[in-house]
Protein backbone atom coordinates (compact mmCIF):
# COMPACT_ATOMS: atom_id res chain seq x y z
CA UNK A 1 0.00 0.00 0.00
CA UNK A 2 2.42 2.39 -0.95
CA UNK A 3 -0.74 4.25 -2.21
CA UNK A 4 -0.44 6.39 0.71
CA UNK A 5 2.67 7.65 0.92
CA UNK A 6 2.12 8.61 -3.04
CA UNK A 7 -1.06 11.11 -1.44
CA UNK A 8 1.22 12.70 0.69
CA UNK A 9 3.84 13.69 -1.86
CA UNK A 10 0.75 14.57 -3.93
CA UNK A 11 -0.69 16.64 -1.09
CA UNK A 12 2.64 18.31 -0.88
CA UNK A 13 2.68 19.69 -4.29
CA UNK A 14 -0.96 20.56 -4.12
CA UNK A 15 -0.29 22.77 -0.90
CA UNK A 16 2.84 24.11 -2.51
CA UNK A 17 0.30 25.15 -5.45
CA UNK A 18 -2.29 26.61 -3.22
CA UNK A 19 0.68 28.81 -1.08
CA UNK A 20 1.24 30.02 -4.60
CA UNK A 21 -1.78 31.28 -5.61
CA UNK A 22 -2.63 32.34 -2.11
CA UNK A 23 -5.38 29.44 -2.58
CA UNK A 24 -8.21 29.37 0.68
CA UNK A 25 -9.05 25.86 -0.58
CA UNK A 26 -8.51 23.32 -3.02
CA UNK A 27 -11.78 21.95 -4.80
CA UNK A 28 -9.95 19.54 -7.14
CA UNK A 29 -7.03 17.84 -7.92
CA UNK A 30 -6.41 15.50 -11.57
CA UNK A 31 -4.06 12.99 -11.84
CA UNK A 32 -2.93 10.90 -14.31
CA UNK A 33 -1.86 7.48 -13.88
CA UNK A 34 -0.59 4.53 -16.17
CA UNK A 35 -0.42 1.15 -14.70
CA UNK A 36 3.30 0.70 -15.55
CA UNK A 37 3.65 3.32 -12.90
CA UNK A 38 2.96 0.80 -10.25
CA UNK A 39 0.07 2.73 -8.58
CA UNK A 40 -3.06 1.34 -8.76
CA UNK A 41 -6.04 4.16 -9.19
CA UNK A 42 -8.44 2.74 -6.60
CA UNK A 43 -6.00 1.99 -3.98
CA UNK A 44 -4.83 5.90 -5.10
CA UNK A 45 -8.48 7.23 -4.24
CA UNK A 46 -8.80 4.79 -0.51
CA UNK A 47 -5.58 6.48 0.19
CA UNK A 48 -6.05 10.05 -0.58
CA UNK A 49 -9.12 11.08 2.19
CA UNK A 50 -6.20 10.19 4.57
CA UNK A 51 -3.40 11.82 3.55
CA UNK A 52 -5.87 15.12 2.18
CA UNK A 53 -7.52 14.93 6.47
CA UNK A 54 -6.39 18.47 8.12
CA UNK A 55 -4.86 20.18 4.84
CA UNK A 56 -6.14 22.91 2.37
CA UNK A 57 -7.08 19.66 -0.11
CA UNK A 58 -9.33 18.23 2.66
CA UNK A 59 -12.67 19.09 0.84
CA UNK A 60 -10.98 18.44 -2.44
CA UNK A 61 -12.29 16.03 -5.14
CA UNK A 62 -9.51 13.68 -6.88
CA UNK A 63 -9.87 12.79 -10.16
CA UNK A 64 -7.32 9.84 -11.45
CA UNK A 65 -7.14 9.76 -15.02
CA UNK A 66 -6.02 5.93 -15.94
CA UNK A 67 -3.85 6.13 -19.08
CA UNK A 68 -3.60 2.74 -21.12
CA UNK A 69 -0.09 1.26 -21.95
CA UNK A 70 1.18 2.00 -25.51
CA UNK A 71 3.82 0.60 -27.40
CA UNK A 72 5.59 1.39 -30.58
CA UNK A 73 7.12 -0.90 -32.56
CA UNK A 74 10.74 -0.97 -33.86
CA UNK A 75 10.19 -3.60 -36.19
CA UNK A 76 6.66 -2.67 -38.16
CA UNK A 77 6.53 1.01 -36.75
CA UNK A 78 2.90 0.10 -35.18
CA UNK A 79 1.29 1.65 -31.95
CA UNK A 80 -0.68 -0.53 -30.10
CA UNK A 81 -2.16 -0.83 -26.99
CA UNK A 82 -0.53 -3.81 -24.63
CA UNK A 83 -0.98 -5.14 -21.58
CA UNK A 84 1.50 -4.38 -18.71
CA UNK A 85 2.70 -8.01 -18.42
CA UNK A 86 2.81 -8.30 -22.45
CA UNK A 87 4.44 -5.47 -23.47
CA UNK A 88 4.25 -6.99 -27.35
CA UNK A 89 3.70 -5.03 -30.89
CA UNK A 90 -0.48 -5.75 -31.17
CA UNK A 91 0.28 -6.06 -34.59
CA UNK A 92 3.25 -8.31 -35.38
CA UNK A 93 3.46 -9.72 -32.20
CA UNK A 94 7.30 -8.49 -32.10
CA UNK A 95 8.83 -7.60 -28.59
CA UNK A 96 11.24 -5.19 -29.87
CA UNK A 97 8.68 -2.40 -28.48
CA UNK A 98 9.42 1.34 -26.85
CA UNK A 99 6.85 1.90 -24.38
CA UNK A 100 5.16 5.25 -25.29
CA UNK A 101 2.66 5.86 -22.74
CA UNK A 102 1.55 3.96 -19.38
CA UNK A 103 4.39 5.49 -17.08
CA UNK A 104 2.78 8.32 -15.95
CA UNK A 105 2.37 9.24 -12.50
CA UNK A 106 1.51 13.12 -12.67
CA UNK A 107 -0.37 15.85 -10.86
CA UNK A 108 -1.83 17.75 -14.72
CA UNK A 109 -4.33 20.04 -12.53
CA UNK A 110 -5.69 21.73 -9.43
CA UNK A 111 -8.50 23.78 -9.25
CA UNK A 112 -8.63 26.21 -6.76
CA UNK A 113 -11.00 28.72 -4.95
CA UNK A 114 -9.08 32.17 -3.32
CA UNK A 115 -10.10 35.05 -1.15
CA UNK A 116 -12.20 37.44 -3.40
CA UNK A 117 -12.79 37.96 -6.74
CA UNK A 118 -10.28 39.55 -8.56
CA UNK A 119 -9.93 43.37 -9.09
CA UNK A 120 -10.24 44.92 -13.07
CA UNK B 1 21.01 19.17 7.63
CA UNK B 2 23.32 16.84 5.73
CA UNK B 3 26.43 16.38 7.24
CA UNK B 4 27.78 15.40 3.71
CA UNK B 5 27.59 18.31 2.01
CA UNK B 6 25.76 21.05 3.86
CA UNK B 7 22.32 20.77 1.72
CA UNK B 8 19.58 21.44 3.78
CA UNK B 9 18.38 17.87 3.39
CA UNK B 10 17.17 15.91 6.88
CA UNK B 11 14.47 14.12 8.15
CA UNK B 12 11.24 15.21 6.58
CA UNK B 13 9.81 18.29 8.52
CA UNK B 14 6.33 18.43 10.40
CA UNK B 15 3.84 19.99 8.49
CA UNK B 16 1.75 22.80 10.56
CA UNK B 17 -1.77 21.91 10.11
CA UNK B 18 -4.42 23.62 7.80
CA UNK B 19 -7.15 26.52 9.50
CA UNK B 20 -10.61 25.59 8.53
CA UNK B 21 -11.62 28.13 6.16
CA UNK B 22 -15.16 30.53 6.03
CA UNK B 23 -17.18 28.74 3.65
CA UNK B 24 -17.65 32.05 1.59
CA UNK B 25 -17.41 31.85 -2.39
CA UNK B 26 -14.30 33.00 -3.59
CA UNK B 27 -12.75 33.07 -6.67
CA UNK B 28 -12.35 30.02 -8.79
CA UNK B 29 -9.23 29.08 -10.66
CA UNK B 30 -7.82 26.38 -12.42
CA UNK B 31 -4.45 26.08 -12.59
CA UNK B 32 -2.71 23.26 -14.74
CA UNK B 33 0.67 21.89 -12.99
CA UNK B 34 1.74 18.84 -15.01
CA UNK B 35 4.65 17.34 -12.40
CA UNK B 36 5.36 14.12 -11.51
CA UNK B 37 3.75 12.97 -8.25
CA UNK B 38 7.43 11.58 -6.91
CA UNK B 39 8.88 14.48 -7.61
CA UNK B 40 10.15 15.54 -4.47
CA UNK B 41 11.74 11.61 -3.92
CA UNK B 42 13.48 11.97 -7.48
CA UNK B 43 15.17 14.77 -6.63
CA UNK B 44 16.19 13.49 -3.29
CA UNK B 45 17.30 10.76 -5.32
CA UNK B 46 19.03 12.72 -7.69
CA UNK B 47 21.28 14.42 -4.70
CA UNK B 48 21.85 10.67 -3.18
CA UNK B 49 23.40 9.74 -6.55
CA UNK B 50 25.66 12.61 -6.30
CA UNK B 51 26.67 11.97 -2.93
CA UNK B 52 27.47 7.76 -4.59
CA UNK B 53 29.34 9.36 -7.36
CA UNK B 54 31.48 12.15 -5.48
CA UNK B 55 32.82 9.01 -3.71
CA UNK B 56 33.06 6.84 -6.29
CA UNK B 57 30.69 4.28 -4.78
CA UNK B 58 28.66 1.93 -7.00
CA UNK B 59 25.20 1.83 -5.39
CA UNK B 60 22.61 -1.09 -6.14
CA UNK B 61 19.42 -1.84 -4.50
CA UNK B 62 18.24 -5.03 -4.10
CA UNK B 63 14.46 -6.06 -4.75
CA UNK B 64 12.25 -8.92 -4.39
CA UNK B 65 9.91 -10.94 -2.75
CA UNK B 66 10.62 -11.91 1.41
CA UNK B 67 12.54 -15.14 1.57
CA UNK B 68 14.24 -14.97 -2.16
CA UNK B 69 17.44 -15.04 -1.09
CA UNK B 70 19.05 -11.43 -0.62
CA UNK B 71 20.74 -11.22 2.81
CA UNK B 72 21.77 -14.59 1.82
CA UNK B 73 23.73 -13.65 -0.96
CA UNK B 74 24.86 -10.78 0.39
CA UNK B 75 26.65 -12.46 2.76
CA UNK B 76 28.07 -15.13 0.36
CA UNK B 77 29.27 -11.88 -1.63
CA UNK B 78 30.80 -10.07 0.82
CA UNK B 79 32.54 -13.51 1.89
CA UNK B 80 33.86 -14.08 -1.52
CA UNK B 81 35.20 -10.69 -2.00
CA UNK B 82 36.86 -9.93 1.25
CA UNK B 83 40.10 -7.95 0.81
CA UNK B 84 39.19 -7.65 -2.71
CA UNK B 85 36.01 -5.12 -2.58
CA UNK B 86 34.85 -2.31 0.27
CA UNK B 87 31.36 -3.26 0.83
CA UNK B 88 28.71 -1.73 3.48
CA UNK B 89 25.03 -2.65 3.79
CA UNK B 90 21.89 -0.33 4.23
CA UNK B 91 18.92 -3.08 5.07
CA UNK B 92 15.58 -2.39 4.89
CA UNK B 93 12.41 -3.82 7.01
CA UNK B 94 9.52 -3.47 8.83
CA UNK B 95 10.90 -4.48 11.91
CA UNK B 96 13.60 -5.91 13.56
CA UNK B 97 17.97 -5.84 13.11
CA UNK B 98 18.30 -9.30 12.23
CA UNK B 99 19.67 -8.74 8.96
CA UNK B 100 22.15 -5.70 9.67
CA UNK B 101 23.13 -8.37 12.40
CA UNK B 102 24.27 -10.93 9.60
CA UNK B 103 25.76 -8.26 7.61
CA UNK B 104 27.57 -7.06 10.64
CA UNK B 105 28.75 -10.14 11.53
CA UNK B 106 30.30 -10.71 8.19
CA UNK B 107 32.54 -8.03 9.13
CA UNK B 108 31.40 -4.80 6.96
CA UNK B 109 29.23 -1.80 7.93
CA UNK B 110 25.37 -2.32 7.93
CA UNK B 111 22.83 0.66 8.88
CA UNK B 112 19.31 -0.89 9.49
CA UNK B 113 16.42 0.87 8.32
CA UNK B 114 13.24 0.10 10.13
CA UNK B 115 10.05 1.38 8.04
CA UNK B 116 7.55 0.28 10.68
CA UNK B 117 4.17 -0.18 8.61
CA UNK B 118 6.20 1.37 5.18
CA UNK B 119 6.26 -1.00 2.53
CA UNK B 120 9.23 0.26 0.89
CA UNK B 121 11.96 2.45 1.02
CA UNK B 122 12.37 5.92 -0.50
CA UNK B 123 14.84 8.40 -1.24
CA UNK B 124 14.56 10.07 1.75
CA UNK B 125 14.83 7.11 3.73
CA UNK B 126 18.27 6.25 2.49
CA UNK B 127 19.25 9.60 2.38
CA UNK B 128 18.89 9.78 6.75
CA UNK B 129 20.59 6.34 6.65
CA UNK B 130 23.88 7.67 4.67
CA UNK B 131 24.34 9.77 7.92
CA UNK B 132 25.46 6.95 9.90
CA UNK B 133 27.50 5.63 6.80
CA UNK B 134 30.50 7.47 5.94
CA UNK B 135 30.96 6.42 2.15
CA UNK B 136 34.91 7.22 2.11
CA UNK B 137 36.78 4.33 1.28
CA UNK B 138 34.11 2.27 0.38
CA UNK B 139 33.68 0.80 -3.55
CA UNK B 140 30.37 -0.74 -3.18
CA UNK B 141 26.95 0.64 -0.88
CA UNK B 142 24.12 -2.19 -1.45
CA UNK B 143 20.47 -1.52 -0.49
CA UNK B 144 18.33 -4.27 0.69
CA UNK B 145 15.27 -3.01 0.11
CA UNK B 146 11.71 -4.06 1.91
CA UNK B 147 10.62 -7.46 0.72
CA UNK B 148 7.45 -7.03 -1.68
CA UNK B 149 7.83 -6.99 -5.55
CA UNK B 150 5.14 -4.38 -5.93
CA UNK B 151 5.55 -0.96 -3.84
CA UNK B 152 9.41 -0.25 -3.96
CA UNK B 153 9.61 -0.55 -7.77
CA UNK B 154 8.05 2.90 -7.73
CA UNK B 155 10.44 4.70 -5.53
CA UNK B 156 14.05 5.85 -7.38
CA UNK B 157 16.26 5.42 -4.54
CA UNK B 158 19.47 7.08 -6.19
CA UNK B 159 21.62 4.02 -6.76
CA UNK B 160 23.29 3.67 -9.98
CA UNK B 161 21.88 -0.35 -10.29
CA UNK B 162 18.11 -1.51 -9.64
CA UNK B 163 18.47 -5.69 -8.69
CA UNK B 164 15.40 -8.21 -8.87
CA UNK B 165 15.83 -11.23 -7.26
CA UNK B 166 13.74 -14.06 -8.68
CA UNK B 167 14.06 -18.00 -6.28
CA UNK B 168 12.90 -20.75 -7.90
CA UNK B 169 10.58 -21.98 -5.15
CA UNK B 170 8.79 -18.67 -6.06
CA UNK B 171 7.64 -19.99 -9.08
CA UNK B 172 8.51 -19.06 -12.90
CA UNK B 173 5.71 -16.62 -13.84
CA UNK B 174 6.36 -13.97 -10.93
CA UNK B 175 7.89 -11.18 -13.99
CA UNK B 176 4.24 -12.14 -15.45
CA UNK B 177 2.58 -10.82 -12.12
CA UNK B 178 4.34 -8.38 -11.04
CA UNK B 179 5.33 -6.65 -14.34
CA UNK B 180 6.31 -3.19 -12.95
CA UNK B 181 9.44 -4.34 -10.39
CA UNK B 182 10.63 -6.52 -13.07
CA UNK B 183 10.42 -4.46 -15.68
CA UNK B 184 12.68 -1.76 -14.17
CA UNK B 185 15.28 -3.96 -13.02
CA UNK B 186 18.96 -3.54 -14.72
CA UNK B 187 19.49 -7.22 -13.65
CA UNK B 188 17.77 -10.31 -12.79
CA UNK B 189 19.03 -12.40 -10.87
CA UNK B 190 17.32 -16.41 -10.77
CA UNK B 191 18.46 -17.25 -7.49
CA UNK B 192 18.35 -20.94 -5.52
CA UNK B 193 18.55 -22.66 -8.88
CA UNK B 194 20.19 -25.77 -6.76
CA UNK B 195 16.65 -25.83 -5.69
CA UNK B 196 15.89 -26.81 -9.52
CA UNK B 197 16.21 -30.35 -9.32
CA UNK B 198 13.46 -30.63 -6.68
CA UNK B 199 10.76 -28.26 -7.78
CA UNK B 200 10.50 -29.32 -11.73
CA UNK B 201 7.57 -26.89 -12.19
CA UNK B 202 9.93 -24.05 -12.29
CA UNK B 203 11.30 -23.12 -15.95
CA UNK B 204 14.03 -21.34 -16.49
CA UNK B 205 13.20 -20.48 -20.29
CA UNK B 206 10.04 -19.84 -18.95
CA UNK B 207 11.14 -17.48 -16.33
CA UNK B 208 13.50 -15.73 -19.49
CA UNK B 209 10.32 -15.74 -21.59
CA UNK B 210 8.13 -14.05 -18.77
CA UNK B 211 11.16 -11.17 -18.29
CA UNK B 212 11.37 -10.87 -21.86
CA UNK B 213 7.74 -10.42 -22.20
CA UNK B 214 7.22 -7.64 -19.39
CA UNK B 215 9.88 -5.41 -21.31
CA UNK B 216 13.12 -6.76 -19.07
CA UNK B 217 16.00 -5.98 -21.45
CA UNK B 218 18.88 -6.51 -18.92
CA UNK B 219 21.34 -9.66 -18.14
CA UNK B 220 20.20 -12.89 -16.49
CA UNK B 221 21.87 -14.58 -14.30
CA UNK B 222 21.01 -17.95 -12.76
CA UNK B 223 22.64 -18.48 -9.56
CA UNK B 224 23.30 -20.32 -6.35
CA UNK B 225 24.96 -18.85 -3.20
CA UNK B 226 26.66 -21.67 -2.97
CA UNK B 227 29.21 -20.77 -5.52
CA UNK B 228 29.56 -21.69 -9.66
CA UNK B 229 29.30 -19.84 -12.37
CA UNK B 230 26.31 -18.14 -11.84
CA UNK B 231 27.51 -16.82 -9.00
CA UNK B 232 30.93 -16.00 -10.73
CA UNK B 233 29.36 -13.97 -12.99
CA UNK B 234 27.56 -12.08 -10.45
CA UNK B 235 30.82 -10.90 -8.72
CA UNK B 236 31.68 -10.39 -12.07
CA UNK B 237 28.38 -8.16 -13.21
CA UNK B 238 29.95 -6.01 -9.42
CA UNK B 239 33.59 -5.96 -10.50
CA UNK B 240 32.49 -4.46 -13.69
CA UNK B 241 30.43 -1.88 -12.19
CA UNK B 242 32.58 -1.00 -9.20
CA UNK B 243 35.66 -0.38 -12.11
CA UNK B 244 32.57 2.09 -14.03
CA UNK B 245 32.32 3.49 -11.17
CA UNK B 246 36.19 4.52 -10.23
CA UNK B 247 36.51 5.37 -14.18
CA UNK B 248 33.69 8.06 -13.97
CA UNK B 249 34.82 9.51 -10.62
CA UNK B 250 38.44 9.29 -11.78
Amino acid sequence: MHELAVCQALIEQVERVARDNAARRILSITVSVGPLSGIEAKLLEHAYPLAAAGTVAEEAKLVVVTVPVRVRCRTCKAETEAASNRLLCGSCNDWHVDVIAGEEMLLQRVEIETADEPVH
Amino acid sequence: MCRDCGCSLGPAAARAPFAAQPATKGHIESIEVITAILDENDRVAAHNRTHFDRHGVLAVNLMSSPGSGKTSLLEATIRALQGELRIAVIEGDLATENDAARIRACGVPAVQITTGNACHLDAQMVHDALQDLPLDGLDVLFVENVGNLVCPASFDLGVHRNLTLLSVPEGDDKPAKYPVMFRGADLALITKVDLLPHIEEFSVERARDSLRQVGFRGDIIELTRRGGPGFEAWLGWLRSGVAARRAAAA
